[in-house]
C-alpha cells in the first residue's frame, strides 16, 4: 500500500476521503507514467533470463541509465544475482530498492511550532516545494507561516508570497539583503507569537562549493536552533530528479553542514528516474521523504520506496490500490 | 574523487612498460578506467560506449611518447579526442536585420532568467542595444524577476499584460521595433520536454519571434537524461547552441558532452557564478579535463611533452657546441621560437639584448620561406648540408617555390651559424649582433 499523507504527517487517524485519494493516485499515476513508458520499454525488452550475462548487463546499463551510479548498479545487481529465484525482475529490484531506504517516512511535526527548514542548490524547486507542502499542512488543519529566507536573488520573496496565498499560509518577508538568518528569527517569533503550528523556512539556493554560503547556511540553522532549541525539527534537502552523480556530493555538503533529515526528490514528473538518492541513501542513510510530480499545488507526495523501486524498473506504481 | 582515479589508473598501468606502442590489452585496461571515468561525470551511457570504441580505434598501435607510461599516453589521446568533440562547431551567436532575436529555452530550474540578464549584459557589453522580454507567465514573480535583473544592469525589459505568452513574445518584438533595439532575449517558462502541450507553446513562440538564435540552458549536474531532454528539444524546437550553467559548483559536466555528442550543436557559453557578469566564453578543452577528471595526469603528460621538448634542445646544444649545426636543428630552433610567441619579444627577455633587439626586423613571412626550403631537402641533405651541391640547391629551390639564390643565402648563414656556435662551444662569446642573428632569417 502505498504511503499516504496521514501516515507521513503522523495524522494516521484521519483516513484520506475515497475521493481524493483517487484523484491524488491518478495525478501520481500520470506523473510517473512518463517515466514509467520509457523505462518500461526497456526493461521490458530484457527477457529476464537469470543465467544470461547480457541481461545482466542491460539491468545494469537502465539502471545506470537512471542515474543510479555506476557502483549503485553494480551493487543492486550483485544482490539481485544472490536471490535463488526471480520470477518478477521488477517486484524483486523494487523489494531491495525499498530495503535500503528503510523504515517508512515520518514528518516530525510533534512541537508547537514545528520547524522545517528548507535547502538546497540552485534551481531545485525548493520554493515551489515549501507552497505545496504549506497547502497539504493547511489542508490536514494545521496553521502555518512561510519564511521567506532567500534574501539574495531577484523576486524570491514575492514568489514566496504567492504561494503562501495560494496555500492559505501566514508569510513572514524580509528588507532586500537582509541576513537570511534574521529572517529565519522573525519567522520563528512570529510562528510563535501568532500561535501557528508549523514554520516552514526558505533559503537561498547555493551550491555546496559555495564556502561562504555554506557558513551562512550554518549561521541560520544555529540562529534557529538558539531561539528555539530542537528546531529545526525537519531539515529537508530539495534535490532535482535529472541530477547526476553530483547529487550525491550534494547531499554530503549539505548533510554534514546542516544535518538533513531528509530529501525532497522533485521533477519526478519528468523522465528521469532520480536514481541517484539510491547512493545517498546507501552512503549517507539519508531516506527521501517527499516526492514532487508537477508544477501545481497539488504536486507532492510522500515517498514511497517500492513504488519508486518499480518505477525505476518500470513496473506500475502501487499496483495493490485501486484502478481509477 | 579525482586523484582516486588517476590513482586506480597508475595503479593498473603503471607496471605496463615505459615505452613502446600501444597495445590492445594495453589500450583494453586504460579504456575501463576511462570508461568508469567518464560515466560517474554524468557522461551518457550510450556515448561512453560510442566514444571508447572511437578512441581504441585512435589509439591501437599508436607511439608512446617517451616519459610516458602507457597508460597516461591513452589519457592524452582521450583528451584530445575529448576536446576536439566539445570544440566543434561555431561558439558565436548569428545576427541578422535588426532586432536579432535569442530565444532561451530548457527544464525548470535551469537558469534561463539569469542567463538571459547575464546575455543581455554581455551584448551590451559588446556595443549591442539589447533588451529582454519576460514571457514566463507559469513561475510566480518570474516576470519580476526579470525586471528586477533588468534594473541592475539598467536593460529595458518589455513586460506585458496579455495572458498569453506566444502574445507576449510578440509583442516584445514589436516594441523591439519602435525602440530601435538591436537584439531582443525572450526568457521562457522551464517546461518538461515531454509536455506536449508546453513543448507546443514553445513552438508557436518560436514561430511567433522567428529567432536567429535558440539556445537550450542545460544545467552542468544533469545526469543521464540530458540526451532525452536535448533530442526531444531539438527534435520539436531545434536549438542552434547550448549554454551551460552552474559550472562553479563540481559537477564534472558530462551532460555537456552526451548533448553535444547526440545534437551536435556547440556549446556557445558557460555560467560560472550567480553574478551578472559571470557568463564566459565556452573553453573545450578546459571541459574536457573537468569531466575526465584526470588533472593530474594531464598535468603529467603536460609536463612530458615539455620534458620531450627540453630533452631535443639538449640533443641541439650538445650538437652545437661539438661543432654541429644541421638544417634539422635550424628547423628545430625556429619551430621552438615560434612556438614561443613573436621573435622579437623573445630576443628582447634576454638581458642585454633589449636595446640591440630595436634593429631587428623579424619577418615572419620569410621565416615560413626559410622553413620550406629546409622541408623541401631531404633528410640526408639536412644532416649533412655539404652534400647540397648546384643541382641539389636547383631542385630545393624549385620544390620550395624560391630562387636558387635564396637558397645558397640559407646555406651561407647555416655556415656562419655554425661557426659561432662552435665559438660558443670552446666558451669565446662574438658579439652576439643582431645582423648576425637576423641574417639567419632575411633575404
Amino acid at each position: 500500500m502505498t504511503l499516504g499523507w496521514p501516515e507521513l504527517l503522523g495524522d494516521a487517524a484521519a483516513p484520506e476521503p475515497e475521493e481524493s485519494r483517487r484523484g491524488l493516485f491518478r495525478r501520481l499515476r500520470g506523473g510517473l507514467s512518463r517515466s514509467r513508458t520509457a523505462l518500461a520499454e526497456r526493461i521490458a525488452a530484457i527477457r529476464f533470463d537469470p543465467d544470461d550475462d547480457e541481461t545482466w548487463q542491460e539491468l545494469e546499463e537502465a539502471l545506470i541509465l537512471g542515474d543510479v551510479g555506476v557502483q549503485a548498479a553494480g551493487e543492486l545487481v550483485q544482490r539481485l544475482g544472490r536471490r535463488r529465484s526471480i520470477d518478477d525482475l521488477g517486484a524483486a529490484l523494487a523489494e531491495e530498492v525499498a530495503g535500503l531506504f528503510g523504515p517508512p517516512p515520518r514528518l516530525d511535526l510533534a512541537h508547537k511550532p514545528a520547524v522545517i527548514l528548507v535547502v538546497g542548490v540552485n534551481g531545485t524547486g525548493k520554493t515551489t516545494t515549501i507552497g505545496k507542502l504549506a497547502s497539504r499542512l493547511t489542508a490536514s488543519g494545521r496553521s502555518v507561516l512561510v519564511g521567506a529566507g532567500d534574501t539574495f536573488r531577484a523576486a524570491a520573496e514575492e514568489q514566496l508570497e504567492v504561494w503562501a496565498k495560494r496555500a492559505g499560509a501566514d508569510f513572514v518577508g524580509s528588507n532586500k539583503g537582509q541576513d537570511p538568518a534574521a529572517v529565519a528569527f522573525d519567522a520563528i517569533e512570529a510562528g510563535i507569537a501568532r500561535g501557528h503550528d508549523v514554520v516552514i523556512i526558505d533559503t537561498a539556493g547555493r551550491l555546496h562549493t559555495q564556502t561562504n554560503l555554506m557558513e551562512e547556511l550554518i549561521k541560520v540553522r544555529r540562529v534557529i536552533e538558539r531561539r528555539l532549541p530542537g528546531a529545526p525539527h525537519e531539515t529537508l534537502l530539495v534535490l532535482d530528479a535529472t541530477t547526476g552523480q553530483n547529487g550525491l556530493q550534494q547531499a554530503k555538503i549539505f548533510s554534514q553542514a546542516v544535518q538533513v533529515t531528509g530529501v525532497v526528490l522533485t521533477k519526478l514528473d519528468g523522465t528521469a528516474k532520480g536514481g541517484i538518492v539510491i547512493p545517498i541513501a546507501y552512503e549517507l542513510g539519508l531516506p527521501v521523504k517527499l516526492i514532487g510530480v508537477g508544477e501545481t499545488l497539488d504536486d507532492l507526495r510522500p515517498f514511497d520506496a517500492a513504488d519508486f523501486g518499480r518505477a525505476l524498473v518500470g513496473g506500475d506504481p502501487g499496483e495493490d490500490t485501486a484502478a481509477d | 574523487m579525482f586523484d582516486a582515479l588517476a590513482d586506480k589508473l597508475q595503479g593498473v598501468l603503471g607496471g605496463l612498460r615505459k615505452s613502446g606502442r600501444l597495445d590492445e590489452e594495453t589500450i583494453g585496461k586504460a579504456m575501463r578506467e576511462i570508461r568508469l571515468a567518464l560515466l560517474e561525470a554524468d557522461v551518457n551511457f550510450k556515448v561512453v560506449k560510442e566514444f571508447v570504441e572511437s578512441v581504441r580505434e585512435r589509439a591501437l598501435g599508436q607511439d608512446v611518447l617517451t616519459s610516458l607510461t602507457p597508460g597516461q599516453q591513452v589519457v592524452k589521446i582521450v583528451h584530445e579526442e575529448l576536446a576536439a568533440l566539445m570544440g566543434q562547431g561555431d561558439s558565436r551567436l548569428a545576427f541578422g536585420r535588426p532586432p536579432t532575436v535569442i530565444l532561451m529555452v530548457g527544464l525548470q530550474g535551469s537558469g534561463k532568467t539569469t542567463a538571459s540578464a547575464k546575455l543581455a549584459l554581455r551584448l551590451r557589453k559588446e556595443g549591442k542595444n539589447p533588451a529582454l522580454v519576460p514571457a514566463d507567465l507559469a513561475r510566480p514573480a518570474a516576470i519580476e524577476q526579470l525586471e528586477q535583473l533588468g534594473k541592475q544592469i539598467q536593460i529595458p525589459v518589455y513586460r506585458s499584460e496579455l495572458r498569453d505568452p506566444v502574445a507576449v513574445a510578440r509583442a516584445g518584438l514589436e516594441r523591439a521595433r519602435a525602440e530601435g533595439i538591436d537584439v531582443l532575449i525572450v526568457d521562457t517558462a522551464g517546461r518538461l520536454h515531454v509536455d506536449e502541450a508546453l513543448m507546443a507553446e514553445l513552438v508557436a513562440i518560436r514561430d511567433a519571434t522567428k529567432p536567429m538564435n535558440i539556445l537550450l540552458v542545460l544545467d552542468a549536474m544533469t545526469g543521464q537524461e540530458a540526451v532525452t531532454v536535448a533530442e526531444a528539444f531539438q527534435q520539436q524546437v531545434a536549438f542552434d547552441g547550448i549554454i551551460l550553467t552552474k559550472l562553479d559548483g563540481d559537477a564534472r559536466g558530462g551532460a555537456a558532452l552526451s548533448v553535444k555528442a547526440v545534437t551536435g550543436k556547440p556549446i556557445k557559453f558557460a555560467s560560472v557564478g550567480e553574478k551578472l557578469d559571470q557568463l564566459e566564453v565556452f573553453h573545450p578543452e578546459r571541459m574536457s579535463s573537468r569531466i575526465l577528471g584526470m588533472g593530474d595526469v594531464l598535468s603529467l603528460i603536460e609536463k612530458a611533452e615539455e620534458a620531450i621538448e627540453a630533452d631535443e634542445a639538449v640533443e641541439m646544444e650538445k650538437r652545437m657546441r661539438s661543432g654541429e649545426f644541421t638544417f634539422d636543428d635550424f628547423l628545430r630552433s625556429y619551430r621552438m621560437l615560434r612556438r614561443m610567441g613573436p621573435l622579437k619579444g623573445v630576443l628582447g627577455m634576454i638581458p642585454g639584448l633589449g636595446k640591440q633587439m630595436e634593429g631587428l626586423d623579424v619577418d615572419e613571412k620569410q621565416m615560413a620561406r626559410v622553413e620550406a626550403i629546409i622541408l623541401s631537402m631531404t633528410p640526408k641533405e639536412r644532416r649533412t648540408p655539404h652534400l647540397i651541391n648546384g643541382s641539389r640547391r636547383l631542385r630545393i629551390a624549385r620544390g620550395s617555390g624560391v630562387s636558387v639564390q635564396e637558397v645558397n643565402k640559407l646555406l651561407t648563414a647555416r655556415k656562419e651559424m655554425q661557426k659561432m656556435m662552435k665559438h660558443l662551444g670552446k666558451g669565446k662569446m662574438p658579439a652576439l649582433s643582431p645582423q648576425a642573428l637576423g641574417r639567419a632569417g632575411r633575404r
